[in-house]
């Protein structure tokens, strides 16, 4: 009897301990998504907040008083924000475009086809990868300032419609469709190129999508080489825009303002990312870096 | 049937092979192969000028200038605090969050999801959020200020004042960016250790610390190594997260980075000079190296055998 | 439209420095009549897949040719020669239905060769139906059976009108039941079409009961092309007369004396009209008669009840598997020992092999 006694008083002990455990981790757990939450939240307030009444919060509020839209009014036309937004839409747009020709023909032919070559130039393309943008973006600031190719969007958008990184992770995914498939096809007819199109690429369209919204992604937020050429705020992105707008925007002390452009600049990402979160979360742990 | 069988071979084939390459190779030979070799010329051609594109002579001075230039001296020793602080503190911070989350099971799509958020947000962008939390002004002592005096402290300018305060925030903010990245790689790792394992331990009577450090630890090392590795790389190349928070002049705030360095030779208010800026970036490429290739051998000495 | 093969020849270069090449196919030379079903037979890795390929021509010969009919397509791609192929694994396309599937062919047609969405959609309707998959027209391949899967890639292959339809193994992915049941559906299908087929199977069973003429192959080279039954009762070689039949034929080492053929010390046969020396015999297993007077003396292991027929497992010294099968019809069955058992052979179902060449020698 006694010794039964003993046995549950130790289960209890076990499960107490074990829930005292999973509480310490879930506050953990807490801790750090407050920290993560915490800057997007005080964007979100401080952008609601009416100057004069954020300008009063000796204390800063935790919650707005009187919600106001007129801070994202200000955010749209007192600085050109739409401008930088239509200029960051055409440069991720055909900066993307371009890139998935490039990459798609040059995934197609390491993974499909046989050429003299190959598999020299391949490793040639991986020891590329190796290269950090830091040393070669000098001389392409140089030959772009030559050509005269500063402040337009061509000046842009050059450098970086190539990714051998991207051309890597779509052979490796060309290269998992099935040989059969590819004779299947061509005993029915299909030349190589009607083949890339009416099936290697439906057949891969997860790892191309997200290709795609990770290409969107680091266009949305290129900030390095967008500064180094541009000096024109009718070329600025985003990035620069919101450089510019803290440097000489609504008076270096109008927060609230500040903040609606910051959430404004922030919001399409961070909608792409609810929508397509597991294909981004999967497609960063395949091997994206930031930056 | 083997690869090496299919039909396309030939003069034929490999002219459709190199047309498909075409465009990527002429890009990655333009804007990567070219620059490569151009850089190391730059960086030894003497006193070239950017207007005329004539330069005295073909020498070392861009290296010993840039090493005596005390700017650049301010941006090493920056950069390298920055490393030494942001890479084992984020690492260490991402694993325990990662065990956390494979502990759970309530909650943990939408805690993987608020997790990931930094990375796909605007750098400079959010950096101002952070910038706004940290300063201190004649109107406002700035919410952290105002938890440092809950705790009974003085508050201090993060932004524009002493050093120490400036690098803290730097550091913070470096970690904030890159910790979704380290907690998804974690997370998946400990997620692929095969459950067996522990269980098998479970039967041998394995205390959980001992689970944790003769299983886990070794089976997810080689994920951990290259978070290290990938980190030393992007720490050592931070810029745009110090302009985030003090602005474009870096070199007047003292927060610069050697990136930071590189770019403000190249262009803006001091810019103008390729050749430093090129031996400045190889200085750069090759602490990098260095440091990659220490890492290597460390993890190669450490790996479990077989 | 008869497939004709001129010295076809395929050699696949060394995969390193060190290795040889490899001669998959070597000098193949026979025509395959039109409307036939051929089934092309032989164990894996002998070639049979290089040589269906040459034929479709996803793989270029290094030497002969290849006649459709009249017509030279050695050297036509195979996007314009014509051929209809089914794989093994199907080979469906996975993001297109099964409608999508089977008209897929019929969209990479040209010229006066072009068809309206209408017709394609009926051709490919015809050939749904021909293979019995009419209701699954708007399913994608990953949401049916192996056995439908296969049904489709037989009507993708069919809706063309090819002049040759191609089959790579492609019974050998479905279990047992639904492989018996497919095999009769193919051969239906064969008969309706007329479309000349050939068949590449490593199953010598399968190959038998469908094929009008198998061709059997072996390390790339040609052994007989015949009908089944006449390639199964009289093989040109040791190696065609082992690969055909189950339970296999039983072989001996014996020896010819003086117009007698001996296994051991038993005389089994007289009249044997070769020149004196040791030779391979084989003997099927309903080549065996139980006398308990029988010349062939084998110490017995065990019976095999199987319904109708009855198999008896024994042991010679002079055999070379591990044990000699004999099938006897039921009502024969009289065993008069336990531990040995007598036969006589049946010179219909005796067959004699050179000792070095394993050739055939006839013997009447």
């Amino acid at each position: 009897m006694s010794k039964s006694r003993e046995i549950i008083r130790l289960e209890r002990n076990a499960r107490t301990k074990n829930a005292v455990f999973k509480t310490v981790i879930y506050v953990f757990l807490a801790f750090w998504a407050l920290v993560v939450l915490f800057p997007f939240y005080w964007m979100l307030l401080s952008s609601v907040k009416s100057y004069a009444s954020y300008m009063s919060e000796r204390l800063p509020k935790f919650y707005a008083t009187e919600p106001t839209f007129e801070n994202y009014i200000n955010a749209f036309t007192q600085v050109p924000l739409a401008k930088y937004f239509l200029n960051t839409i055409i440069y991720t747009v055909i900066t993307t475009a371009l890139m998935m020709i490039v990459i798609v023909f040059s995934a197609y032919a390491f993974a499909r086809l046989d050429f003299k070559g190959k598999s020299l130039l391949f490793v040639g393309f991986l020891a590329l990868m190796m290269i950090p943008n830091e040393l070669v973006i000098i001389t392409n600031f140089v030959t772009i300032t030559n050509m005269n190719l500063r402040n337009t969007f061509t000046g842009l958008i050059l450098p970086s419609v190539t990714s051998v990184f991207y051309i890597y992770l779509l052979k490796e995914n060309f290269e998992q469709v099935p040989d059969e498939l590819y004779y299947a096809a061509k005993v029915d007819g299909t030349s190589d190129l009607k083949y890339l199109f009416k099936v290697m690429i439906p057949v891969c369209r997860p790892t191309i999508i997200t290709v795609i919204i990770l290409k969107v992604i680091e266009c949305w937020n290129s900030y390095v080489w967008p500064r180094l050429i541009t000096d024109d705020a009718n070329y600025f992105l985003v990035s620069n825009g919101i450089q510019e707008i803290r440097e000489n925007g609504f008076g270096r002390d109008n927060i609230p303002a500040m903040m609606a452009a910051v959430v404004a600049v922030s919001l399409p990402l961070i909608i792409l990312f609810l929508v397509f979160r597991n294909k981004i979360m999967e497609g960063v742990s395949r091997g994206g870096t930031k930056g | 049937m083997t690869k090496s069988g299919v039909r396309k071979e030939g003069i034929k084939g490999t002219l459709t092979g190199w047309l498909y390459l075409a465009p990527a190779l002429a890009f990655l030979i333009f804007f990567m192969v070219y620059p490569l070799i151009d850089v190391f010329i730059y960086s030894f051609e003497e006193g070239y000028n950017s207007a005329s594109q004539t330069y005295f002579g073909i020498g070392g001075y861009n290296y010993s200038y840039v090493l005596r230039d005390p700017y650049f001296l301010q941006a090493v020793k920056n950069t390298f605090i920055l490393v030494i602080f942001t890479v084992p503190v984020s690492t260490v911070l991402s694993l325990l969050i990662a065990l956390a989350l494979n502990s759970i099971e309530k909650l943990k799509k939408l805690f993987q999801t608020v997790y990931f958020l930094p990375y796909v947000t605007n750098t400079l962008a959010v950096g101002l959020v952070f910038m706004i939390l940290f300063r201190k002004t004649p109107y406002t002592d700035g919410l952290i200020n105002l938890l440092i005096k809950a705790f009974g402290m003085s508050p201090v300018d993060f932004i524009e004042g002493p050093y120490w305060a400036k690098m803290f925030v730097l550091c913070v903010y470096v970690i904030w960016i890159v910790m979704p990245f380290k907690i998804l790689i974690l997370t998946s790792a400990l997620a692929s250790v095969n459950p067996v394992y522990y269980k098998a331990a479970r039967i041998d009577g394995a205390s959980k610390p001992r689970m944790f450090f003769k299983i886990t630890l070794p089976m997810i090392s080689p994920m951990i190594f290259y978070l290290v590795i990938t980190g030393f790389i992007g720490a050592f190349k931070a810029y745009s997260d110090a302009v985030a928070i003090f602005g474009v002049d870096l070199n007047a705030a003292g927060m610069n980075t050697m990136v930071g360095y590189v770019y403000d030779m190249l262009y803006g208010d001091g810019g103008g000079y390729p050749s430093y800026a090129s031996a400045a970036a190889i200085i750069l490429f090759a602490i990098v190296l260095t440091i990659t290739v220490i890492n290597l051998i460390v993890s190669k000495r450490t790996a479990p055998k077989g | 439209m008869d497939v004709r093969l001129e010295h076809l020849t395929k050699v696949f270069p060394a995969r390193d420095k060190k290795g040889s090449e490899v001669i998959a196919v070597n000098d193949f030379d026979f025509t395959i009549p039109e409307g036939k079903l051929i089934g092309l037979l032989g164990p894996s890795g002998c070639g049979k897949s290089t040589m269906l390929y040459m034929i479709c021509g996803l793989e270029n010969p290094t030497s002969g040719k290849i006649y459709f009919g009249d017509e030279d397509v050695t050297d036509i791609p195979s996007e314009k020669r014509g051929v209809g192929l089914v794989f093994q694994n199907y080979a469906l396309y996975p993001h297109l239905t099964v409608r999508q599937n089977i008209t897929f062919p019929l969209e990479n047609l040209k010229g006066a060769e072009k068809l309206t969405k209408e017709e394609r959609n009926r051709k490919a309707l015809e050939a749904a139906k021909l293979v019995q998959i009419d209701g699954l027209m708007d399913r994608k391949p990953g949401e049916m059976s192996g056995g439908q899967q296969q049904r489709v890639a037989i009507a993708r292959a069919l809706v063309k009108m090819p002049k040759v339809l191609l089959m790579d193994e492609p019974l050998s992915n479905l279990d047992a039941r639904l492989r018996l049941q497919t095999r009769e559906e193919i051969r239906r299908i064969q008969k309706a079409t007329g479309i000349t087929t050939i068949f590449v199977t490593h199953d010598q069973e399968e190959a038998m009961s469908i094929s009008d003429m198998i061709v059997v192959m072996k390390d790339g080279i040609f052994q007989q092309m015949d009908e089944p039954q006449k390639v199964y009762d009289d093989p040109v070689n040791l190696f065609v007369a082992k690969f055909l039949g189950t339970p296999a034929i039983n072989v001996f080492e014996a020896d010819v004396k003086d117009k007698k053929l001996y296994i051991g010390e038993d005389m089994v046969m007289d009249k044997v009209n070769v020149k004196d020396g040791p030779v391979w015999c084989g003997i099927r297993p309903e080549g065996f008669i139980l006398d308990e007077n029988g010349a062939l003396h084998c110490s017995l292991t065990g019976v095999d009840v199987m319904g109708r027929d009855t198999s008896i497992v024994s042991t010679n010294p002079k055999m070379t598997g591990l044990s000699v099968r004999s099938i006897i019809s039921a009502e024969d069955l009289k065993l008069t020992s336990k531990d040995s058992v007598r036969f006589n052979i049946r010179r219909s179902k005796t067959l004699l092999f050179d000792k070095e060449s394993e050739a055939r020698i006839y013997y009447d």
